[in-house]
Parts: C-alpha cells; sequence; structure tokens
C-alpha cells in the first residue's frame, strides 16, 4: 500500500545516505529495534496523512495564479465573492478529521511508545545506569559490577533499562537507531528502554549543546549475541581497572573520552573508550545524591564546572 | 470615540469631563498593565510552589523556623487599612472635597505603607538571622524571589505617592493628575490583593501543618 | 578581577586586545567583527557630521513621537541586525562545510555565534521589523492619528535599541554568552559560565522585553479606543486582527522571558538557586518558564505576518480576502491555543505519556486553525485577477514552503518523533522553515508593500523580484538538507561533525548561504536603486496598488495627522468600496484644529541610560549601575511633570495642504494594474470591473 511503499522509499535513501560510512548506524530510519522501527512507521504515517492537506494546495496554488493571471482575459473574476458554506465545511471538517485521526494515533502510540515503560521481551532485563559527563558517557551495570566510558555493550533482544543523570550540566542521551532520546539532568534520574533486535553497532550521542567538546560526546552502541556478551564481560573484568571515587573524579573532569582514556593510561582500548573492572558502591546513587545533600557544591567540587578541582571533589564525596 | 459604559474600575463620573473622558484609554491600558503584572507574580507564585517541599529546601531552615505571623498578620491589617484610605483619597477626589481632604487621605496611605514596609524589613532582618537566605536553598531564593517583589511594588507605590503629592501641590488637579491618581489607586488595591494571596499561600501555607 | 571603578573591564575584555595576544583564525574573525562595530559607528557619526544631520536626526527622528516614524525606525533597526544575522548565518554554515573533524572557527567562537544569531534574529530583527510595521501600518488602517500612547511608544522603541545596543556592544567588549538563545541553565549558571556573556543576554533580553510589552499594551489599547468611528471590530482589516491577537501575547507571554531571565541573574549575581544544581534548584523551571513566552514568541512573529499575507493576497488578487470571520476565529483560537503548547518543546524530560499526548494533541490542534488560513488565502486567489508583483512572489514560496514547515511541525508536535529529532538539525529546517518562509517573506512582503506609502516612491521591482527569488531558492537549499541531516541524527550546535556522509548536504546549504547573502545584497542594491531614481517611482497621490483599507485613502507620505478628517467608516475594505461608490477623494465640509503630542527626548534619555545599566550590570561597575538607574527614574519621574506638551495644527493649514493633495488627484491620469509598475502610476487606481476584462475595456 501507500505507506509500505513510502517506507521502502525512505529506507533505501537511508542506505544511501550511508553507503558513504562505516558500519555504524546511526538514524531511526534504519532502525535496529522496535522503538525505532515504531518511530520511523509514525514518521510515515503523518507524512502520509497530512498529504491529504497539504496536496491541494501544492497543486492548486499554481493553477490559481496562472488561470486568474491578470492577463488572462477569459478567466471569471469575482471581486466581491467572500463566503461559502461548502468550501468554509470542507476547510474546517478536512483539517480537523486529519488532526483526529493522527490524535488518536498519538494517544495510542505516545503511551505504546513511552520510554518508561520496560519492554517486553523472553530474556531477562539488562540493567544499566548512565551518567551524563562533560564530554563523554558513563555506563555502569550495576548488577555485574563493572563500568565503561563510551561504550554501551548490551546483548541483542534483550531489553535494557537505562536510568539516567548528569554529573554536570544537563545532558540529552540518545542512540537513534534504537530509540529515541531522553535528557539527563543533575540530581534527577530519567528512564529509556531500549532493545537491539539484532548484533550491530549504533551511534550514541548527546545532544543538547554542554560546551566545547560537545560534538565530540558520541559512542558506540554494540549489540552482540549473548555468549559474546558474556565474553565481552570477562574482558572488561578481566583488563579493565577500578573506578574508585579518585578515578571517577578525573573521567568527571570536562575533558573528551580521547583526554580521558589518556589519563587513565587506557589507550589500548577503541578511541575514547576506558573499561572498569570494578565499580565503587552505589556510585550512580551518590552523584545523584550530591545535589540532595543540602550542602553546597562549590565550583571546585562541580564536575564541568570552571574551578573544578578532582582532588578537592575526592575529598568532597568522602565527606 | 466615547461610549456611555466606561472600562470597570474607578470611575470619576461625567462631571469631570476631560479627565473623565481621558480615564478612558488611559485607565484602560493600565488595566492592561496590572493583568501583565499578574501574570508575572503569577509565574512566580508557581515557581515558589514548586519548590516549597522538603526537596526545595534542601535540608535548610523551613517556614515554621523563620516565619513570625503575628507580625505578619499586623502587616496585613496596615495594608487592608492603607487600601481603606486610599479608597477614602479616591472618594474625596470624586465628590470635589478638595485637595486637603485628598492630601490627607493619601498621606495617610503612605504612612500605613511605610509602616508596613518597616514590619516587612524588621522580618527580613529576622529571616536573615535564623538563616533562611536566599543564598541557603532553592525554597528561600524563591521566597526571596516573591515577597520582597511585592515590597518593591509597595515601595514604588509610596515613592508614587509622594510623587502625586508634590504634582497636586504643583500643577493642581488637573484632569491628568486625576487620571494618575485613578490608577495610582488601582495599583494600591492590586498590590493588596497580591498580599493577600502571599498571606494565604505563602505565610499561612507556609505553616499549614 | 574586579576593581571599583571599572567592574571586571580591563583589557583582555576588548575583542581586538584579545586578536592581537593570540592571533589564530578564530580570535582575528572576531576582532574584524569589532571593527567593523567601531568602524561602522565611526563611519555614521562622520557622515552625520560632514552632511549636517545631526540636527534634523534629532529633530524629526530621535525625538519623534509619531507612530510612522517611530515604526521606520523600527524597520531600520531591524534591517541592521538582519545584517549582522546573516552574515553569522552564513558564517556558521561555512564552518560547517568544512566541519568534517575541523574547520576555521574556535568552538567558544561558534557557539558565541549560534547564541548571537538566534537572540538577533528573534529579539533584534523579527520582534522590531514586527513592532515596526505594525507601528506605521495599523494607525492609519483603523483611522487613528497617532498610538493610544505616543511618548511610551518612543520609550519602547529606545529599550528595543538598547537591548540591541548591548548585542552589538558584545562584539567589542567582553564576549556573549555560548548557551544558544534559549541560555537553558545550569550551563548558563555561574559555575559553568562566569564570564559576562550571559548577562549580556540577559540584560538585552529583560530591557528590550519591557519595551516589547509596553508595545503590547500600546497596540492593544490603540485598537480598543482609537478606532475611526464607524470602524467596528468586525470591520477592521485583518492585519489589525492579527495586531489584536499579537499585542495580547506581548502582554501575557513576555513576563515569563522576564521572570526567568532574572531569576537566572538573581543566581548569577547574587547566589539564588532558582535554577543551580545544588541546594533544591530546577532547571526544569527555567525551561518550562522560556518556553512558556517562547512557544507564544512564535506566533507573536507569524500572526501579524498572516495579517500581511491577507492584505497583500486580496489587494493583488483585487478581490476581498475569503472568510473573514473564519479567519477572525482562526487567528484567535491560534493566539489561545499558542499558550497551551509549550510542553512540545521538552517531550523528552522525563514526564509522564499521558502529560505528553494532552501537550502533543493541543499542539497538533494548531495545525487546523493554520491551514484554514492557508486555505482561505488560495480561495482569495480563486477568481482573483492576480498581479506577480514581488509582494505575490514572496507569497508564492510562502504558500510552498510555509506547508512544508507545517508538515514537519505537525510531526514535531508527535511526542514519539519528537523524541527522535528534538535536538537535531530537523528541528533547526523546522523553525527556520516556519520563521522565513512565515516571518520573514512575511515581512519583506510588507515593507515592499507599504514602502511606497511610508515614503512617497515604489521600490524598485526587477531588484525586487531577484531578492525575492534569490530568498526562496536560498531558503530551500539551506535548509531542506537540514532536515535530512537531522533524520540522520546530527545534532545542532555541533560545530564539527565525524560522518563523511553528512558533507554533500552540509555543501549544499552552504550554496544555499550563499544565495540568502546574495538575496541580502538585492534588497541593499534596491533600496539604493530606488532612492536613486525616487522620481520615476513617485506615487505622492498614494494609492500605488489600488488599495482596499483607509492606509491607501490618504498622500504618501501622510502628513503627520494621518487624516485631515477622521474617516467615517461604512464597510469592511472601506477604500474599496468608497472607490466604487464615488464616495472616496471628497473634500470634507470643514476642517478642524488637530492637536498632536511634542516631540520629547525622554525615549533617547531612556535608552542611554538603560544601554549604561545593562553595560554595568554585566561588567559589574556598580556605581555607574545605581548612577543610570537613578538618572532613568528622575528622568521618567521629571517627564510627568511635564503636561500640556501638545501643539495644534490650525485648520487652516490642513485644509490648504488637503485641497492641493485632491486637485492633484483631480488632474492625475488613473492607472489600471497593466501599469501598475510603471512610471505612469503616481498612486491613483482605476477602478476594476467585475466580470471578464474584455467587457471592462
Amino acid at each position: 500500500m501507500k505507506f509500505r511503499h513510502l517506507s521502502r522509499i525512505v529506507s533505501l535513501a537511508g542506505c544511501l545516505a550511508l553507503s558513504a560510512c562505516s558500519g555504524t548506524q546511526d538514524t531511526f530510519l534504519l532502525p535496529g529495534g522496535p522503538i525505532a522501527a515504531a518511530q520511523r512507521a509514525e514518521l510515515i504515517k503523518i507524512l502520509g496523512w497530512t498529504m491529504i492537506a497539504i496536496l491541494p494546495v501544492f497543486m492548486l496554488v499554481p493553477v490559481f495564479l496562472w488561470r486568474y493571471r491578470y492577463r488572462n482575459r477569459n478567466a471569471r473574476y469575482t471581486p466581491d465573492w467572500d463566503r461559502s458554506w461548502l468550501l468554509e465545511v470542507l476547510m474546517w471538517g478536512v483539517p480537523l478529521v486529519i488532526v483526529a485521526v493522527l490524535s488518536t494515533q498519538l494517544y495510542r502510540t505516545t503511551h505504546a511508545l513511552d520510554p518508561y515503560k520496560p519492554i517486553a521481551s523472553d530474556n531477562p532485563p539488562l540493567r544499566v545506569e548512565v551518567v551524563g559527563l562533560d564530554w563523554k558517557w558513563l555506563f555502569i551495570y550495576p548488577d555485574l559490577g563493572i563500568a565503561t566510558v563510551n561504550e554501551l555493550a548490551i546483548p541483542e533482544k534483550t531489553s535494557v533499562a537505562l536510568d539516567l543523570t548528569t554529573d554536570t550540566v544537563m545532558q540529552s542521551f540518545m542512540i537513534p537507531a534504537l530509540a529515541g532520546q531522553i535528557y539527563a539532568m543533575p540530581g534527577m534520574r530519567t528512564k529509556l528502554h531500549l532493545l537491539a533486535d539484532a548484533p550491530g553497532r549504533f551511534e550514541g550521542e548527546n545532544t543538547q549543546f554542554n560546551g566545547t567538546g560537545f560534538p565530540a560526546q558520541k559512542f558506540q552502541a554494540i549489540a552482540m549475541t549473548q555468549a559474546a556478551f558474556d565474553a565481552w564481560v570477562a574482558k572488561v573484568r578481566a583488563g579493565g581497572q577500578p573506578l574508585t571515587s579518585d578515578s571517577y573524579a578525573v573521567v568527571a573532569e570536562a575533558s573528551t573520552g580521547a583526554e580521558a582514556q589518556k589519563r587513565l593510561d587506557a589507550q589500548t582500548l577503541p578511541a575514547g573508550v576506558i573499561h572498569f573492572a570494578t565499580v565503587e558502591d552505589d556510585l550512580f546513587k551518590t552523584v545523584l545524591h550530591r545535589y540532595m545533600h543540602g550542602t553546597p557544591v562549590p565550583p571546585s567540587a562541580q564536575p564541568g564546572a570552571i574551578g573544578y578541582d578532582p582532588q578537592a571533589a575526592t575529598g568532597e564525596q568522602d565527606r | 470615540m466615547s461610549t456611555p459604559n466606561l472600562h470597570p474600575g474607578l470611575n470619576l463620573g461625567t462631571r469631570h469631563g476631560a479627565a473623565h473622558e481621558g480615564a478612558e484609554t488611559i485607565v484602560f491600558g493600565f488595566w492592561i498593565f496590572l493583568m501583565s503584572d499578574l501574570v508575572i507574580f503569577g509565574l512566580v507564585f508557581a515557581s515558589y510552589l514548586t519548590v516549597a517541599n522538603p526537596m526545595g529546601m534542601a535540608g535548610g531552615p523551613g517556614p515554621a523556623d523563620a516565619f513570625d505571623l503575628r507580625s505578619v498578620f499586623i502587616q496585613t491589617m496596615i495594608l487592608l487599612t492603607s487600601s481603606l484610605t486610599f479608597g477614602f483619597a479616591t472618594l474625596a477626589m470624586r465628590h470635589e472635597h478638595g485637595r486637603r481632604a485628598i492630601a490627607v487621605w493619601l498621606g495617610v496611605s503612605l504612612l500605613l505603607g511605610l509602616g508596613f514596609l518597616v514590619m516587612e524589613l524588621r522580618d527580613f532582618a529576622h529571616m536573615i538571622e535564623v538563616g533562611a537566605v536566599p543564598q541557603r536553598s532553592g525554597f528561600w531564593s524563591a521566597f526571596w524571589g516573591l515577597v520582597p517583589l511585592h515590597g518593591l511594588h509597595v515601595a514604588i507605590g509610596c515613592l508614587w505617592i509622594v510623587v502625586m503629592l508634590v504634582q497636586m501641590a504643583v500643577l493642581g488637579l488637573i484632569p491628568v493628575v486625576k487620571t494618575r491618581l485613578l490608577r495610582l489607586g488601582l495599583f494600591w488595591h492590586f498590590l493588596d490583593l497580591i498580599w493577600v494571596a502571599i498571606f494565604s499561600i505563602v505565610y499561612l501555607g507556609g505553616l499549614m501543618p | 578581577m574586579s576593581n571599583a571603578i571599572l567592574g571586571r573591564l580591563d583589557l583582555s575584555s576588548l575583542s581586538i586586545w584579545r586578536a592581537i595576544e593570540n592571533p589564530t583564525g578564530s580570535e582575528l574573525i572576531g576582532a574584524g567583527a569589532a571593527m567593523l562595530v567601531i568602524v561602522g559607528g565611526l563611519a555614521a557619526v562622520i557622515l552625520l557630521t560632514w552632511f549636517r544631520l545631526w540636527k534634523p536626526l534629532w529633530r524629526d527622528w530621535l525625538t519623534s513621537v509619531d507612530h510612522k516614524r517611530i515604526g521606520i525606525m523600527y524597520c531600520a533597526l531591524a534591517l541592521i541586525m538582519l545584517a549582522r544575522g546573516v552574515i553569522e548565518g552564513a558564517l556558521m554554515r561555512t564552518q560547517q562545510a568544512f566541519g568534517l573533524h575541523g574547520g576555521f572557527l574556535a568552538p567558544d567562537h561558534f557557539s558565541e555565534l549560534f547564541s548571537t544569531h538566534g537572540t538577533i534574529m528573534i529579539f533584534f530583527v523579527a520582534m522590531p521589523f514586527i513592532a515596526g510595521v505594525i507601528n506605521y501600518v495599523m494607525p492609519l488602517q483603523i483611522g487613528a492619528r497617532d498610538m493610544a500612547f505616543p511618548v511610551m511608544n518612543q520609550i519602547s522603541l529606545g529599550l528595543t535599541a538598547t537591548g540591541a545596543a548591548l548585542v552589538m556592544i558584545s562584539l567589542v567588549l567582553g564576549e556573549f554568552s555560548t548557551g544558544g538563545w534559549a541560555n537553558y541553565p545550569p550551563y548558563t549558571g555561574g559555575d559553568f559560565q562566569p564570564g559576562p556573556g550571559p548577562d549580556y543576554w540577559i540584560w538585552a533580553i529583560v530591557l528590550a522585553g519591557i519595551g516589547t510589552t509596553l508595545s503590547g499594551i500600546n497596540f492593544a489599547v490603540t485598537i480598543y479606543k482609537e478606532r475611526a468611528p464607524g470602524m467596528d471590530f468586525l470591520r477592521m482589516p485583518i492585519f489589525c486582527w492579527t495586531v489584536i491577537c499579537t499585542s495580547i501575547i506581548m502582554v501575557f507571554a513576555l513576563p515569563p522571558l522576564t521572570v526567568a531571565a532574572l531569576m537566572l541573574a538573581a543566581d548569577r549575581y547574587l547566589d539564588f538557586h532558582f535554577f543551580t544544581n545544588d541546594l533544591g534548584g530546577n532547571m526544569m523551571n527555567y525551561v518550562n518558564l522560556f518556553w512558556l513566552f517562547g512557544h507564544p514568541e512564535v506566533y507573536l512573529l507569524v500572526i501579524p505576518c498572516y495579517g500581511i499575507f491577507s492584505e497583500v493576497i486580496s489587494t493583488f488578487s483585487g478581490k476581498r480576502i475569503y472568510g473573514y470571520m473564519s479567519m477572525v476565529y482562526a487567528t484567535m483560537s491560534i493566539a489561545v491555543l499558542s499558550f497551551c503548547v509549550w510542553l512540545h518543546h521538552f517531550f523528552t524530560m522525563g514526564q509522564s505519556a499521558s502529560i505528553n499526548v494532552a501537550f502533543g494533541i493541543a499542539s497538533m490542534a494548531i495545525a487546523v486553525p493554520t491551514g484554514i488560513k492557508v486555505y482561505n488565502w488560495m480561495a482569495t486567489l480563486f477568481r482573483g485577477r492576480v498581479r506577480m508583483t514581488v509582494p505575490m512572489i514572496y507569497a508564492t514560496g510562502f504558500f510552498y514552503l510555509f506547508v512544508v514547515g507545517g508538515l514537519t511541525g505537525v510531526m514535531l508536535a508527535n511526542p514519539v518523533i519528537s523524541f527522535q529529532v528534538h535536538n537535531t538539525l530537523f528541528l533547526v529546517a523546522h523553525f527556520h522553515n516556519v520563521i522565513i518562509p512565515g516571518v520573514l517573506f512575511g515581512l519583506l512582503a510588507g515593507y515592499h508593500y507599504w514602502f511606497p506609502k511610508a515614503f512617497g516612491f515604489r521600490l524598485h521591482e526587477g531588484w525586487g523580484r531577484a531578492a525575492a527569488l534569490l530568498w526562496i531558492a536560498g531558503f530551500s537549499f539551506t535548509f531542506l538538507p537540514l532536515y535530512w541531516l537531522g533524520l540522520q541524527g546530527m545534532p545542532r550546535r555541533s560545530v564539527t561533525f565525524s560522518d563523511p556522509a553528512f558533507q554533500p548536504m552540509m555543501w549544499l546549504a552552504l550554496f544555499g548561504a550563499a544565495l540568502i547573502v546574495s538575496a541580502l545584497g538585492c534588497i541593499a542594491v534596491q533600496l539604493w536603486i530606488s532612492i536613486r531614481k525616487r522620481d520615476q517611482l513617485a506615487v505622492p497621490l498614494g494609492d500605488p496598488w489600488n488599495g482596499r483599507s483607509l492606509e491607501w485613502s490618504i498622500p504618501a507620505p501622510p502628513p503627520a495627522y494621518n487624516f485631515a478628517v477622521l474617516p467615517q467608516v461604512c464597510a469592511r475594505d472601506d477604500f474599496a468600496e468608497a472607490k466604487a461608490d464615488g464616495r472616496a477623494y471628497r473634500a470634507p465640509g470643514q476642517y478642524e484644529d488637530i492637536e498632536m503630542p511634542d516631540n520629547t527626548a525622554i525615549g533617547m534619555i531612556v535608552c542611554v541610560c538603560a544601554t549604561l545599566l545593562g553595560l554595568a550590570l554585566v561588567f559589574w561597575i556598580w556605581w555607574l549601575a545605581i548612577l543610570s538607574f537613578a538618572a532613568m527614574i528622575l528622568a521618567l519621574i521629571g517627564r510627568t511633570f511635564r503636561v500640556n506638551a501638545r501643539h495644534v495644527i490650525p485648520a487652516a493649514e490642513i485644509a490648504a495642504e488637503h485641497r492641493a493633495w485632491l486637485a492633484r488627484i483631480e488632474a492625475a491620469p488613473a492607472v489600471d494594474r497593466l501599469e501598475e509598475t510603471h512610471e505612469r502610476n503616481l498612486g491613483r487606481a482605476v477602478l476594476e470591473q467585475p466580470g471578464r476584462l474584455e467587457a471592462a475595456q
């Protein structure tokens, strides 16, 4: 049908645009999971429905401009004609119907695709805690006791439940090919659920401007088979360093992933990636609650701030 | 354009001639300004309400530690009385009781306004003493954004009364002075209304168990 | 860091000094812009002195309270700022075209550019341009002699100029915010940006915002109270209806911005905790307050442009506007709905799906009245006699492009899609797609349409057509590719990018930007040529387009008092009806004295004091802040002691002027629409007969 036809065109064009780059998927036009796929379907549906209202404008404007041009002596001229009940009903009625249809659609999909809603899947869900930092993402796997910077490995066909916050200014977390974005804000926890249908590499990013390193705040989300994921976890456990309050304070400093990687001597990993074999207990909660303690967080203890001092920050956290 | 029905609010009556007609446009404009000001207060109120909770107070002092209901009640009475006396000033103008009568009632309103401000400043000093300062928490930031904003309006109102007293003396009760007094009256009563909201929401609401 | 006399102002605040110390390409561009401001200012001073124009400038313009002159000054301000905004936009496009892993601009400089570009385009181009057109046209259309509050009108202009001046000064002294035009905390809080940047934004916005609120009050009261006899609400031109809606939005939607900006100022200056990370601050309040202003704001901008298109399309089709009542209802419902949709700017902030649904549906609902308007304009073309003049070219571009913007608007109103394209170039493309074809094309159409009324001569048609076509093509090439990049997930505000697949679209966008710059060049050349050829383009009789509303019934340029005798309005499109009935151009039985307000310097005093106040606050020069604030208040109070500041224009003088004009009308040839853009068009139109054209001739 019309919609399916359109969708084929859209994916074809998406492929064309991507043919130049590496194997990383970075758009919901080429979805890697059910959420992004549903979002693409929604886009196409809206495109189709609104065409009913838009195509008449596209087609009739040039017709009218030509037919009723001043020099055309054959066209009728009715300077005082200014209303018609039939037209009035059509003009109000058609857009109303379209908006009503789209509204019911919106009601259904917004609830169905609520990012706070877990995604049904056969495998047990994976929990990941995400801390946005200037200009990198820290992923903590609370059930596995490991953490990474700028690398989000997930098993395929598994619902991933993300809890997000930041330890600096507001950021927005998005892996376009898997799911839409959600803001991460200091002292607050937001949630996002996503699922990858098959192994693949997806680009993730921050979309909320947060300073000079902003365009570098990208990461890879890697969906893998369960076996590959287990191997990855083992690798992180074997090769990673501990994530202590000291190393966290260094990671939290305003720097790109590559710069932080250098500071922590992890250059053997892909650019910008750091692995942590152990994580200090409740790091996510500590970050979340730092702003709720009722004590001021001075710039020296505020990651991302001008004048942030990792040493002072460590002292602050120990207190 | 002259229509028999003027906008709602304080009217002078047709025998005031130019002042009555001038009010048509000028006082209407002032009503619109007040609506805009009301939106400002509404938003500051809304901001206050979003942080009037333990999270907004961030472990700092709460309303019970810093509010003195007796003092605030007296302030309320003073301000309400000043509205009454301002009403007398307007009536004196409307019924042409002479400049002196108007000036006396304006003066009384001014004194009451100043009294209100003095008491409010004493309350603020007390709050600073117990650490209820805007630097302490989001809650106190919102409080200091809201209540002193009203206080600032009252101070502006007082300055305006002084200017009007001078203008009545220098220019006499010419139409433009009359319409200015009408607008000042609206402003003064408007501040009362805001205060009633502050008293009930901030003070009574804050001290409610 | 900070001293008592100069606050935190020091040598390194000078961008030129920074470029001398650290001559990188980015700093040099900054210094070049600063030089441009200084040289431009100096050149203006020298030219004014050379041609001895200071006195006329002061007497006829800066101290004038005439709504027409104030309107023209608003438009001039907007056009100057438009030049800066377009150059900044082109600079950003160039950076991004070369932005695959690099480019020539430092990230901070790029961030300043997108922040000033947005701030300038919204607050100091679109808003003053709209305020200018409303100021000029609305009182003429309702048959008024001036605004309800002429002096306050001048003060509004002064405050708007203050904001623009502060943004211009930020090129020379210090730097501007890097937080975008929305300036979200905590990024713009004291911890993360301690410098003067966000403070420039705050004071420019607050001071100009107060001016806009006052304008809104002025426009509303003028329409409610100053209409000519017989000008019922439902006889007003559609443009005036849109002005009512816009002024309502000005009065109610500017306060949230003022509140948000002042709270941010309290955080930055006094260590308050409205929006900080710690101690119970909540940045979500800022986001809500800002968009509680921000969304009505875009309708504030576009609604008057709907009005301009209504006038233009109806005039150049030689027809009544189709569906007047539908237009009124649609405009009003857009104005009301605009207050109920602000949350769609942050569907992604983590609130419940039900809230997103409510705001999503409300946002989509706006598409209904907007669609009605587009259909009504099409129905106005239907069975009309359409002349493709410059305003109509803009209108045609508007028909096509604005509808595309509406389509993507419906997409963005859907939370499900918004989760994907929010904060990406898709969003950038969308709002440019409504603001350029909707607002800017509307304003430029209005500029061509009413320019002859304001100056007595038409703008050159050929250069105008070139500019219009270049704008349409430039817009399409620049922004349609950005939709695609946004769908590919490219975030907005990226100084560089790493995906080579984005490159071709970036080059396309750069080409478009070059077209837009040349469009702007065409507008400048057009103005220059039109002034040189003003004798051939002259339309002193006042009705070059066979106009339909009252502003065309008076000479061009109109006298200071607008109407020799206040018109008695009998119908909608009264002037068109009058021409048809033979009521037009009749000498009145008798003329009366007209009382007009005197010129005053108060607007300029407020402007200078407020600029000093803003600068003093930005650089912590407390003594100057106190002094300039006190001076401003004293000047305003002092002004209230000047009563009866009015002068009388004697009836005899008015009668002589009016009769002379009527005599010229009598003698002048009436031209038909084939000669509309011909030298023979002196501003008197021949009556168009209904039916087929040959029958009429």
